[in-house]
């Protein structure tokens, strides 16, 4: 039994599976282009939340920062969207949707960030300090 | 004629302040790089961190407080180069 359990070659054979059970929370904030409207900005975020979900996550929390001014331009812009999405889902839906999220032509920029216990705690009172979410009793 | 001040006792220039880390003593276990407003503070004016040595803050939140800037950077919240930032 021991000898079955330190087979580093099972491990290996077994570890995505293993990964792919092991839901992880993750907040991505990304940045759209000011050259969007509104409805095209929040069909863009529709569409981010789509594909978490496509790719086997699950959409926990979405915030819409609005039009905010960069601190230096990219891609020559000066303004953007600032959109934040928290979501749970396994560790191997990462790279696809950084990809995903490398490949649209409307995000500036992206940052996807996993979520520790401490991170976690700090968001949920960051929800209710914000109102969008009612302080538990 | 000279225009130095005199003082009547010589003045204590370096007046010695223990320093310590402000996210032990207030129990800060997650510093936000979304908060871009706090971030700043430990920052110099051209927007480069502050070392240690200056803020005090223990080893552990330095590195938690690098990371977090760095992120804020990328994130266009905070400058990479700035000026006058204070």
């Amino acid at each position: 039994m021991l000898s079955f359990l330190g087979n580093s070659d099972c491990f290996r054979t077994f570890a995505p599976l293993i990964n792919f059970y092991i839901m992880n929370l993750y907040e991505t904030v990304f940045i759209l282009t000011p050259v969007l409207s509104d409805d095209q900005a929040k069909e863009a975020v529709q569409k981010v939340e789509k594909e978490i979900k496509s790719l086997g996550g699950k959409v926990q929390h979405t915030e819409n920062w609005g039009l905010r001014k960069l601190a230096y331009p990219i891609q020559k812009k000066s303004t953007g969207f600032y959109f934040l999405v928290e979501f749970s889902a396994p560790g191997t839906l990462v790279a696809d949707f950084e990809l995903m999220m490398k490949r649209d032509e409307r995000v500036l920029r992206f940052l996807t960030v996993k979520m520790d216990d401490h991170h976690t705690a700090y968001s949920e009172k960051r929800k209710v300090r914000l109102g969008y979410k009612k302080a538990e009793a | 004629m000279s225009n130095d001040i005199r003082y009547l006792t010589p003045i204590n220039i370096d007046i010695k302040r223990e320093k310590y880390c402000r996210f032990k003593k207030s129990g800060i276990k997650f510093i936000d790089y979304k908060d871009a407003d706090y971030l700043l503070k430990l920052v110099n004016e051209q927007g480069k961190i502050l070392p240690r040595r200056l803020t005090g803050t223990s080893a552990k939140y330095q590195n938690k407080v690098s990371q977090a800037i760095k992120r804020a950077r990328h994130l266009a919240l905070m400058p990479y180069v700035g000026d006058l930032l204070k």
